[in-house]
């Protein structure tokens, strides 16, 4: 007989993963989203609404895309081959545009096989996945630190991995040091964690800055010391905006030929920064090491870009004229945007960390803290977002480990908004000012 | 560069992904021959492929004749902007709304769907492992009727490490679920010590091609309430039902039926894959009833949201009721008339089919051919090694769905023209005709040396084992695919 009293049902038990909040959406870096959320800014309807900086999109150039697409419509040829086009190892014609893509990124400084592109439904997926294949539940991932929020999900909520801060800091502009590395290394070790691997983000997300080439080189020398990973996720390969060029670990391993490190070196990428398509959903997966691409490939099952989507863009990116073109007006209007932005808060008396590629500046505010802590960051982020009505990104939740630092994202609204924005900055600065004296 | 296992996590390393069974098998010699009707008609045919593509001509019209479904064109442009730039994973609200509303549709609207429950996921296949991560803990269990899809052994278990756990169906009652058969498997695991979470139904079934009747539905329903286990259906072949009974969905049965069921225990797996033939989408959708379960499948789903581009476009398809209405009628009828066609063909050489009323495939009887009557898992995969070599054929052997009765074939015959399945069926025909006669022939010859032979243990089919085994097997023709098969 079924028990109706529904007072004395237990709850029905879900998993343990699915009670844990190692989804990491409890971060402040979330929090300030749900600001945005419930007050959005818009021009007219609600001019003094929160403004949302904490989202790294790139809006600067759709129109480029959206001009392409609309001047080579669809001749409709292969619609019915394409829908039912469900092969994981992708449209082999999406595939070759997405290498010669991420060649001509780099400016032909490294050759990308397309049959080693393994696509996945994101960055998100990408990096998931390269961590399920590289890594056992409980082995560590070694992060430089200020490190993007959504890693804490992406690289261990469901995989059972464990991530070790690489902590870097204003000193080498947050370039990592072998010293920090080895630190790193030797935590995880004391804490009984095998380390499987280093994940760095290049260009760096919060900071905006590319590798050093010798800091790749020793990040290459220590992974190949301690037999283990490097995946690099370069995301942001299409967003460097200003010298010094962007040195990927391609150009290194092509460049060290066939000494037994390739097998070791994983790279991450996506569309959705550099081509502003987050939502059609585009990751790869690009390995070195042929078991990892056979790996990869089966578990990319679970989530495959449409087949619509991969049909799309393999016209667009083929056509590398028209992706020259691209790359370069996306870089001019992102080096024009942080230009006007570092200008903009350098009037408030803000400075900025000198950056050269992402959608976003690295703030430093840390004199403006009532103490060099978490907590007085935080005390001061909270007080920005009530009096700014901007949605900056704290640096603790970036686990960045000198308190005082903001992301602030600029690629992903209109130029007007942005002076709001910075005019709203302005008066705060003024404000804080006048009350110091 | 080549890659040493030893540098792979162990889950890449092992075989969890499922590809090392025999049901790939078949694709591999697919892909290395495939049919052509105009330039390799000599080639394999694929049967082992559940895809529906005898209504894509609709679809492709829809396409032409709505051009603002897609933001490439002139009139869908002004909305690349926005679409482009949607990666909230709740999904775009006209997406969710369509699909809910769809899904309804598909149901006769004897079930209504709630937007908000709609969680998107990487395919079906995406959609099932969410569903496994969020209700078990690794070596937990959910319980699989037999046969069953064997995408689900990599589905459900590879990455999250839970344990699927069979309930045995027999084709002496057509392969129904009984809830005898349920209780044995429950009570089997936990004298095993195995925490049962979980029962998995696939309604329709693949690959049987027919539909749970709703007094088994409430079974579960009750079932699952009273042990606090929860109750994943997978509908995807919810809209290829092509004959009665009609469909009925879980979702009908909690509502009508047993009003008293737990709803936080009951989730539903779908997907555009097989009703609508789009594969290529990657559109599943996890809908649970279960609040929990729906916040914690949509955080999942960031790892595998269905392309925002894709979710416009279906978002208007689906949104096209008089269309949907249409679609689901016409396709049904071709289902229908595949469906018939191809039995009907089977029929002629004496081969038999479980009567089924949805899916895009038949779940073919061929234990009388499975040498010397032997009912093993051996000599099914004989003669399934003989169809797919020798006729070329490729059809999947019932062991890969975990049948425990060997000689059981699932032929997929939705993804091919008419003229392909005329193809396949003769070369069954041909290949039943011939088996029939080296039958008779070593019926023959077993009569002869009678005298010299020894008490078989299946007396009615002595003499066909006979046949084989004896000095007499020399003497069959040497085309006989059952002298290759032996060999």
């Amino acid at each position: 007989m079924l028990n109706m009293l529904a007072d004395e049902k237990p709850e029905p038990s879900l998993s343990e993963m699915a009670r844990s909040a190692a989804h990491g959406e409890d971060s402040p870096y979330f929090a300030g989203w749900r600001a945005y959320d419930e007050d959005p800014y818009h021009p007219i309807v609600n001019p003094s609404g929160v403004i949302q900086m904490g989202l790294a999109e790139n809006q600067v150039s759709f129109d480029l895309l959206e001009e392409y697409l609309r001047e080579h419509q669809d001749c409709g040829g292969g619609f019915r081959q394409n829908i039912v086009f469900q092969d994981y190892h992708g449209l082999r014609s999406f595939r070759m545009a997405m290498a010669s893509f991420m060649e001509q990124i780099r400016g032909g400084r490294a050759r990308f096989d397309p049959d080693r592109i393994v696509l996945t439904a994101g960055a998100t997926a990408a990096n998931e996945l390269l961590t399920f294949i590289l890594a056992n539940p409980g082995d560590a991932l070694l992060v430089p630190t200020p490190y993007y929020p959504g890693f804490d999900r992406d690289l261990r909520w469901r995989t059972g991995v464990n991530i070790v801060p690489v902590i870097c800091d204003s000193s080498t502009g947050f370039q990592v040091t072998a010293g920090a590395l080895q630190a790193a290394y030797e935590e995880a070790a004391a804490a009984g964690m095998r380390v499987c691997g280093v994940l760095i983000t290049n260009p760096s997300n919060p900071v905006g800055t590319t590798v050093e080439r010798a800091v790749l080189e020793d990040i290459l020398d220590f992974v190949a010391r301690n037999s283990i990973h490097l995946i690099s996720d370069e995301i942001y390969s299409g967003s460097v905006f200003a010298l010094p060029d962007m040195v990927s670990v391609a150009e290194l391993v092509d460049e060290r030929g066939d000494d037994g490190m390739a097998g070791r070196v994983h790279i991450v990428y996506s569309l959705s920064k550099d081509l502003g398509i987050p939502g059609f959903r585009v990751g790869v997966v690009y390995s070195y090491n042929d078991a990892v691409v056979a790996a990869a490939r089966r578990m990319s099952s679970f989530t495959r870009v449409s087949s619509q989507t991969q049909r799309t863009l393999a016209a667009v990116l083929s056509d590398t004229a028209f992706a020259a073109r691209y790359i370069r007006a996306n870089r001019d209007r992102l080096r024009e945007r942080h230009d006007h932005v570092v200008a903009g808060l350098a009037r408030a008396g803000v400075g900025c960390m000198r950056s050269n590629a992402g959608l976003f500046v690295w703030v430093d505010m840390r004199e403006m803290l009532d103490e060099a802590t978490v907590e007085g960051e935080l005390r001061l982020w909270r007080r920005v977002m009530a009096e700014t009505k901007l949605n900056v990104s704290p640096g603790s939740s970036c686990y960045c480990s000198e308190p005082g630092w903001f992301r602030v994202c600029f690629a992903n609204m209109s130029l007007e908004i942005l002076d709001v924005a910075l005019r709203r900055m302005s008066c705060f600065m003024e404000r804080w000012n006048s009350a110091r004296q | 560069m080549a890659g040493k296992p030893e540098l792979l996590s162990r889950m890449a390393a092992g075989d969890g992904h499922g590809e090392n069974s025999s049901y790939f098998d078949g694709w591999k010699a697919y892909d290395e021959n495939p049919f052509d009707l105009h330039h390799n008609r000599g080639g394999v045919i694929q049967m082992g492929l559940a895809e529906n593509q005898l209504s894509l001509d609709l679809i492709e019209e829809w396409s032409k004749a709505h051009p603002e479904a897609s933001i490439c064109t002139v009139e869908g442009a002004s909305q690349f902007k926005r679409i482009a730039n949607f990666q909230d994973y709740h999904g775009l609200p006209e997406f969710r709304q369509a699909m809910a509303q769809f899904m309804g549709q598909v149901r006769g609207w004897k079930a209504t769907f709630d937007p908000d429950r709609v969680v998107m996921s990487g395919g079906a296949t995406g959609a099932q492992e969410t569903l496994a991560f969020c209700l078990a803990n690794p070596g937990e269990a959910f319980l699989v009727p037999t046969p069953y899809y064997p995408g689900f052994d990599r589905d459900c278990c590879w990455r999250s490490g839970i344990k699927l756990l069979p309930i045995e169906c027999h084709s002496s009652n057509d392969f129904r679920l009984t809830k005898e058969a349920l209780v044995t498997a429950y009570e089997r695991a936990r004298s095993d010590g195995i925490i049962v979470k979980g029962i998995l139904i696939t309604n329709p079934s693949n690959p049987l091609g027919t539909t749970t009747d709703r007094a088994t539905l409430a079974m579960l329903a009750t079932f699952a309430t009273e042990h606090r286990v929860h109750l994943i259906c997978d509908e995807i072949y919810a809209g290829s039902v092509f004959a009665k009974p009609e469909f009925v969905s879980i979702a009908e049965v909690i509502e009508h039926d047993v009003p008293g069921a737990d709803r936080d225990l009951i989730h539903i797996a779908y997907s555009l894959s097989k009703d609508f033939g789009l594969p290529g989408f990657r559109v599943g959708i996890v809908y649970s009833f279960n609040d929990a379960v729906v916040a914690c499948a949509r955080k999942m789903s960031s790892f595998g949201l269905v392309s925002s581009q894709t979710q416009h476009f279906l978002a208007k398809m689906l949104g096209d009721e008089e269309f949907m209405a249409m679609f689901l009628r016409e396709s049904a009828a071709r289902l229908a008339a595949r469906n018939e066609r191809f039995t009907a063909g089977l029929r002629e050489v004496g081969i038999g089919c479980l009567r089924s009323n949805a899916g895009l495939f038949s779940w073919m009887d061929l234990r009388g051919m499975l040498r010397g009557g032997e009912k093993t898992a051996e000599a099914e995969l004989e003669l399934w090694r003989v169809i797919v070599r020798k006729v070329k054929l490729n059809v999947s052997p019932g062991t890969s769905f975990h049948c425990r009765e060997p000689g059981w074939f699932r032929v997929c015959h939705a993804n091919m023209d008419d003229e392909t399945m005329e193809v396949a069926l003769d070369r069954i025909r041909v290949f039943v005709r011939q088996h029939q006669r080296q039958q008779a022939k070593a019926q023959r010859w077993a009569a002869k040396g009678q005298l010299h032979l020894s008490l078989q243990r299946h007396a009615g089919i002595a003499s066909q084992y006979h046949a084989l085994s004896s000095p007499m097997a020399a003497l069959l023709s040497p085309r006989s695919p059952l002298v290759h098969a032996a060999s």
